[in-house]
């Protein structure tokens, strides 16, 4: 996996991540105009690019998975998805997504109504960054923001740091499951579960 | 001092204060406030437009499903009350979403007038907030065109 593929950031020259400050763009998927409309508004006052659209099938549209050649311009760096639509559900995106080797690493994050534990249990162990409850609020995306940047800037960290052989290896690595790993931040890419328990006691935390 | 300005300002914050009061809005609304600034200030009426026309085009849509008692069709009105639900909880409209609650539960056990008479309900709710919220937003425009802000009301 190139890692680099999916978050396109702007190292300036001195090479210190701590200065520069990219803008995601996230792609929010909601059957819902109304919760599309405030999402979008949550998100651009975030300083984030938004690109919103209205079903799943939409989604992996836009993203190029549906088997259409229509893919779209700007990469993605963040999905924000409802859970109840019609067609497709957040949970069968997620799936999707997770599914696929190129948008796999790409954070989803699932939106509903509803506060049914099952269904939360279910996105984050399907791989789900978090979960959020509606109506969604500034303070919900502020973190979810917060939470995405922490983990692209750790990931871009772990790259400046290495050497070429060191990446060769990483590389290597990443694509034989049972070595260990001694890249501390991309062993939890290789186990997502160990990344999830931690959201889940997070978002439960939140929730209870 | 511009006391046409402050008159309306305070007309204003009454009349918002008044509509929590009352329990028209929660705390959605003002969370979508603090959403608005100079740069955007009619977002919040954008968004209640959009709102209100959801309510009028569900409302028709499950009353067509209702109509008739021998046919009813009890989850496309289920599923119509659950997008209302979930849009005016995300507006912060309050009386609807309340309704909408008791609504399900008869969808839930197929009480067609249960259901009829929420459905009144529903539509007589969101027409009302609508009213009110244009006489909102009617303050808000004199206030500007008299050369005022609007004042950051706190709600609790």
């Amino acid at each position: 996996m190139a890692v680099g593929e999916v978050m396109r950031m702007e190292i300036p020259a001195g090479g210190d991540m701590s200065v520069t400050s990219p803008e995601l763009h996230v792609l929010a998927v909601d059957d819902s105009i109304v919760d599309r409309k405030v999402i979008e508004r949550l998100l651009r006052i975030s300083a984030c690019k938004v690109t919103t659209v209205e079903s799943g099938a939409r989604a992996l549209q836009y993203l190029g998975l549906d088997g259409d050649k229509g893919a779209s311009g700007l990469k993605v760096n963040l999905i924000v998805t409802d859970y109840s639509m019609p067609g497709l559900t957040g949970y069968d995106l997620l799936k999707k997504i997770k599914e696929s080797s190129v948008f796999r690493e790409i954070p989803v994050v699932i939106m509903s109504s509803e506060n049914i534990l099952p269904r939360i249990e279910q996105c984050l162990r399907e791989g789900a960054e978090d979960f959020l409850l509606k109506p969604v609020k500034l303070a919900d995306v502020k973190r979810i923001k917060e939470l995405i940047m922490r983990n692209e800037a750790e990931d871009c960290k772990t790259l400046s740091h290495s050497n070429k052989r060191k990446l060769s290896e990483y590389i290597d690595d990443a694509s034989s499951p049972s070595s260990s790993s001694t890249h501390g931040d991309s062993s939890a890419k290789d186990f997502p579960s160990s990344k999830r328990m931690k959201s889940e006691d997070e978002k439960f935390s939140s929730l209870l | 001092m511009n006391t046409v300005v402050a008159k309306l300002q305070r007309q204003f914050q009454d009349y918002l204060v008044s509509l929590y009061q009352q329990g028209f809005l929660d705390n959605q609304f003002t969370e979508l406030r603090k959403l608005q600034d100079e740069g955007t200030p009619d977002f919040v009426a954008e968004v209640v437009s959009l709102f209100f026309d959801d309510c009028s085009k569900l409302i028709n849509s499950m009353s067509r499903s209702l109509e008739r008692p021998e046919n009813v069709d009890f989850k496309q009105v289920d599923s119509g009350v659950h997008q209302l639900k979930g849009s005016s909880s995300s507006v912060g409209a309050r009386r609807v979403k309340n309704v909408c609650i008791s609504f399900k539960e008869c969808c839930d056990v197929q009480n067609r007038e249960g259901c009829l008479r929420c459905l009144q309900q529903v539509d007589y709710e969101y027409k009302m907030l609508k009213t009110k919220l244009q006489d909102l937003f009617n303050l808000e425009k004199q206030i500007v065109q008299a050369g005022g802000a609007i004042p950051q009301v706190n709600i609790n």
